[in-house]
């Protein structure tokens, strides 16, 4: 998280009049900011349009100082792909490549960014580490609990160096016991990290984000 | 009253054995009838005919390459039916899947006239000194043309279950979608592109009438084992029952050799 394209953060507008969302959010550099709301209220809509997985019809988007979209009333203009928006996404669920071991599904990104397979496992082993899961290395995602899962999945996401981390609900999926554990994680490995967090728990919230926005009927309504 | 152990809740009615059950002898009954006719003594000679020989190892050969070709072809094509959004893509999969309707001698017909000498294409093709209908070019043809569907059909259904969510998670971590589709999507598919090539193959196998119709039936060049059977049958019934049992047990033998591999592939 160095150099001088973290100083401007995310800012981004978005219409999308088929789901009924118009949005416009800024996240400062470095901060996390928690998005809450009903079911419906544009939360996952918005996560979509940021990761690229979904085009708006119209509006704009810069990270970090790169234009990630720039979209006219026509909805013409420049739009960038996934892969090359340094935007990770995790997803309620963990959603590891059931068929790689964890090892590889964290050295994934590196991969994925031509990085080599000797220094892609090494940066995978030095992430697996940062969430305390280095001795899950060489499992199955399907060996794995879903605390586990979910730590694997923070440290892939995390092995991505993104510029960006999108958390969409990281606690709905575990159990109450497992909670505490990952939310202190969380709070560690957010220090210092542009990133949103959608959650609906008010002390999740708290505890993991400096900022709240509250979104309701697909517009922001306001801190919460 | 006798008592019995309980068999357990199950969600299909007891009727539902019966046509079950006559349904799998509408499948196995023929088989046994043939298996009743075969001539035990001199089975060996029957089917080590030279005529027969060349049959099996044209039908074996030409089945492999064009079940290479299916999984080519057909990959790309279940890729783009079952994730790009496509304007009309309904009607491109009904066009995609007209050889599973169509009759293959249909399906022959089709090929001669557009492959043939005088075909839509054929004709410039014998221009550059091209000709395929009536060679194996043409067999092979003819059997891609008959199993791509099958193909398609399996692996477009395994695109839809395999959660795209994989896909997308993969396109945030930094994967172009070639990288997605090679280290993603591909191994997630991979039992379904399998059992899609063990149906493309079998169905290649026993191509029939498209062959016969576009490839003709000269013997080492395009009389595959079923073309050879069928006429055999007139001259030799003997050993046309005899070829039949040699092409049940090679069928029998592809299904039942991939069914482990597909099961160890989906564990994975």
């Amino acid at each position: 998280m160095t150099g001088p394209a973290m100083t401007e953060g995310l800012s981004v507008t978005a219409r999308l009049a088929a789901r009924d969302v118009a949005l416009s959010l800024t996240v400062p550099p470095g901060a996390t900011v928690a998005v809450t709301g009903h079911n419906g209220a544009g939360k996952s809509t918005l996560f979509a349009v940021l990761a690229g997985l979904l085009v708006p019809d119209t509006g704009r988007c810069t990270l970090a100082g790169s234009v990630l979209f720039d979209l006219d009333d026509s909805g013409r203009g420049s739009w960038v792909p996934p892969h090359e928006r340094g935007i990770a996404l995790m997803a309620q669920e963990p959603l590891l490549f059931p068929h790689l071991s964890v090892l590889d599904n964290v050295a994934f990104a590196p991969r994925s960014r031509g990085t080599g397979r000797a220094r892609s496992r090494a940066a995978a082993r030095h992430w697996l580490a940062e969430v305390g899961a280095e001795q899950l290395a060489d499992r199955r995602p399907a060996q794995l609990s879903g605390g586990q899962a979910q730590r694997v999945a923070i440290a892939r996401a995390l092995a991505a160096e993104p510029q960006l981390l999108l958390l969409d609900e990281p606690f709905s999926a575990l159990d109450t016991a497992a909670r505490p554990l990952l939310r202190e994680l969380l709070v560690r490995v957010l220090e210092g990290r542009t990133a949103l967090v959608i959650s609906h728990d008010p002390g999740d919230a708290a505890a993991l984000a400096e900022h709240v926005v509250v979104l309701e009927n697909g517009r922001v309504a306001g801190p919460g | 009253m006798t008592r019995r152990r309980p068999r357990g809740f199950s969600t299909v009615p007891g009727w539902v054995w019966i046509p079950a059950a006559l349904g799998a002898l509408v499948v196995v009954l023929p088989v046994l009838g043939m298996l009743a006719r075969v001539d035990r003594d001199g089975f060996l000679g029957l089917i080590t005919s030279e005529s027969s020989r060349t049959a099996l190892w044209l039908s074996l050969r030409t089945a492999t390459v064009s079940t290479a070709l299916c999984v080519l072809l057909g990959t790309p094509m279940a890729l783009v039916l079952a994730r790009a959004r496509l304007p009309g893509a309904r009607l491109l999969r009904s066009l995609a899947l007209l050889p599973l309707v169509l009759p293959p001698v249909v399906g022959g017909i089709a090929l001669l006239h557009t492959f043939g000498r005088y075909g839509l294409v054929g004709r410039y093709l014998e221009l550059a000194g091209i000709s395929i209908a009536f060679t194996t070019v043409a067999v092979v043809l003819a059997q891609t043309f008959v199993a791509l569907p099958f193909l398609v059909v399996s692996l477009e259904g395994a695109l839809r279950s395999a959660a795209a969510g994989y896909e997308e998670v993969a396109a945030t971590l930094g994967a172009r979608p070639t990288t997605v589709l090679r280290r993603v999507t591909l191994p997630l598919v991979l039992p379904g592109l399998a059992s899609g090539a063990v149906l493309s193959f079998a169905r290649c196998l026993g191509e029939f009438g498209a062959t016969l119709t576009f490839a003709g039936s000269l013997q080492g060049t395009t009389r595959t084992l079923p073309l050879e059977i069928y006429l055999l049958r007139e001259t030799d019934p003997d050993a046309a029952v005899a070829l039949s049992l040699v092409l049940v047990v090679v069928a029998v033998l592809v299904v039942g050799l991939s069914a482990p591999v597909r099961r160890t592939v989906g564990r994975r």
